[in-house]
């Protein structure tokens, strides 16, 4: 009985001291109060030099933490137990986020590099007048294959992944938004649409698709593409701009019939207790030269139209990432459609999960 | 008087643990049930559980567990015999054990290589010239790699009642001209159904559920109640729904555990 209490005399002992080690030496760096800058941001997603070097600039420390999911996101900044200061959420959650009230009014006299954006991704239906958000990595939804295991076949529409030469070829995204929207793009229909009618012939139609599909997965598909598992993968660009760097077969096309254009954006969550700090960060990273930085270590597609110029060329000119006006005006950005329609979105993407070849 | 108290006293922690993480999250499971997904009580969820959706992925999951559970007794119930037949029993048993102390999702990752088009399951199909085939993504290596999840918890209660059994009724069962057979399916087995039943509920309960393996080895080609779950409460947030399939399944986990538990024998 004694020795039990004595190692519980010893645990807390030694935790007590661990706690106190803690909280002197944040203090020593300091880690408290109005100093800090906690950012809330996707894993491996941004130049972690350029925190650095803002840390140096700005006497601030930065606190980085990460996510996997917007929704995560979202529940771990509704419940305010971490003070973010910025996070960087999608689009579609950004709506979510302004109409529940947990976002930050911007003040744009405090970021006056937004200038440097490009006009078309301001202003849109998910944030009028970037009141709450400022644009980080924007890119697109589309197919991504490899010619070489397809004797050399070109894609370049959804309806091509109907060919039934593709047999057990295709490696879907297991997202509903993604696999309905290609559905509905195939029929012309708009991805936003919420006409029941077209949703169910949208699902029809991808059941069809079901000899073709090996599987629908999650972000093993940047694995299972490179180690080509399949031939061709519905996939997001930035995960396309990914695995092209580690297997320099594979091509990235945006189909033509039109798609999904996504953005991640910069935002100040409630939670924030540096509001002034967040304003610095933003307008940092919205400078040209770091926004370049930036992109060419994340390889997504910036937003930054001053940052173009200081990148390599053939990033900036490579049409299937950085695609062209005439190409954007077809591209939708995902709305939030209400929980509603998104369950009937979720249902009939389960209805094609469990349609049997 | 006072040694009742602190019999009490001793009682506190256990009932906190019970009504804060066992009552307490199985009522509110119960009570979002009721909500449809724009938060008004109804019994929408209820109705919708009994559409040929739902009904599907029941027998589904049902399906899938039931060979899942089926495949890893019949498995594990010579394997458990054999153990303990072995002079080091405990030494083989860790050695069995030991995997699932490695966590599932390692596991699972390192099925995605070894059952891959190019992975060492195919290598070797090539080599003993069958050829390679599709093997990941398929309901063979899903009802596999599940097996070998649950193996380890399907042996280990077989395993402790055949090594309980008192050898020397076998013993009479061989002086009294019992076959091996008669004797297995007479004496041996009867007593080490308890042994079976436990494995067969430890297995067949979660395998009910599994979600993450429909996907990694399954590719959802498998779908069970348990990827419906984990959609409705991460994408579409309709808590309701996912809620009413988790209470069925603790109702089904219920009738399981009263129709296979161990009846007091007597009379």
């Amino acid at each position: 009985m004694s020795r039990i209490f004595r190692f519980f005399i010893a645990i807390a002992l030694v935790s007590g001291v661990l706690l106190y080690a803690i909280s002197s030496l944040n203090s020593e760096q300091g880690y408290s109060g109005e100093n800090t800058l906690t950012i809330y941001n996707w894993g491996d997603y941004i130049d972690a030099d350029l925190i650095n070097r803002f840390e140096k600039e700005t006497g601030m420390k930065v606190i980085y933490e990460t996510f996997d999911s917007n929704e995560a996101m979202m529940t771990k900044i509704k419940q305010g137990g971490t003070h973010y200061d910025i996070a960087i959420p999608s689009e579609y959650m950004i709506d979510k986020m302004r109409k529940e009230k947990l976002l930050v009014q911007l003040d744009h006299s405090k970021l006056p590099n937004l200038k440097y954006i490009d006009k078309r991704f301001m202003d849109l239906p998910f944030d009028p007048k970037n009141h709450f958000s400022v644009p980080y990595f924007w890119g697109t939804v589309g197919i991504t294959y490899n010619p070489k295991m397809l004797n050399g076949k070109e894609i370049d529409s959804w309806s091509d992944l109907w060919d039934p030469e593709l047999k057990n070829q295709i490696l879907l995204v297991d997202g509903a938004r993604e696999v309905i929207g290609m559905g509905l793009n195939s029929l012309g229909y708009s991805l936003n649409d919420t006409d029941k009618g077209h949703l169910l012939e949208a699902k029809n139609k991808l059941d069809s698709l079901t000899p073709n599909v090996k599987a629908i997965v999650g972000d093993e598909i940047r694995l299972l593409l490179e180690n080509q598992e399949a031939a061709v993968g519905l996939v997001w660009s930035g995960v396309a701009s990914e695995i092209m760097a580690e297997n320099e077969d594979l091509e990235y096309v945006v189909p033509k019939e039109g798609s999904n254009l996504w953005f991640d954006n910069m935002v100040i969550p409630k939670t924030a207790k540096n509001v002034d700090g967040a304003h610095q960060f933003i307008n940092y990273m919205l400078d040209p030269k770091i926004a370049a930085q930036n992109t060419e270590y994340v390889s997504y597609s910036t937003p930054n139209k001053a940052a173009l110029q200081y990148l390599p060329k053939e990033m900036v000119e490579d049409e299937r990432f950085y695609p062209s006006s005439e190409l954007t005006e077809k591209l939708e950005v995902y709305e939030n459609l209400g929980k509603e329609n998104l369950a009937y979105y979720n249902e009939l993407f389960l209805q094609f999960k469990m349609h049997r070849k | 008087m006072e040694n009742k108290l602190t019999r009490s006293l001793y009682a506190v922690p256990y009932l906190l643990w019970i009504i804060l993480f066992v009552v307490a999250p199985i009522l509110l499971v119960l009570y979002y049930s009721f909500f449809n997904i724009e938060g008004q009580l109804s019994l929408s969820n209820y109705e919708k559980f009994f559409t040929p959706v739902y009904l599907k992925m029941i027998f589904s999951s049902f399906w899938y567990a039931f060979l899942i559970t089926a495949i890893s007794l019949a498995v594990a119930y010579p394997a458990a015999y054999l153990l303990t037949k072995t002079t080091h029993k405990q030494l083989w048993l860790l050695l069995i054990i030991t995997p699932s102390w490695i966590n599932l999702l390692l596991k699972a990752y390192a099925f995605l290589g070894i059952f891959g088009t190019y992975g060492a399951a195919n290598n070797f199909l090539e080599m003993v010239g069958i050829g390679s085939k599709q093997i990941l993504f398929t309901d063979f290596s899903f009802v596999f790699v599940s097996v070998y999840i649950f193996i380890p918890f399907m042996i280990l209660p077989i395993f402790n009642s055949l090594n309980d059994l008192n050898p020397t009724l076998l013993d009479a069962a061989n002086d009294l001209g019992a076959s091996r057979w008669t004797t297995f399916r007479r004496v041996i087995f009867p007593l080490t159904i308890d042994g079976v039943k436990s494995g067969c509920q430890v297995v067949f309960i979660p395998a009910l559920s599994l979600f993450m393996l429909t996907r990694l080895i399954a590719g959802n080609r498998v779908i069970t109640l348990g990827t419906a779950i984990e959609q409705h409460f991460l994408v579409t947030e309709d808590w309701g729904m996912g809620s009413m399939i988790s209470v069925f399944l603790m109702i089904t986990m219920v009738l399981i555990m009263m129709l296979t538990g161990s009846r007091k024998r007597g009379a």
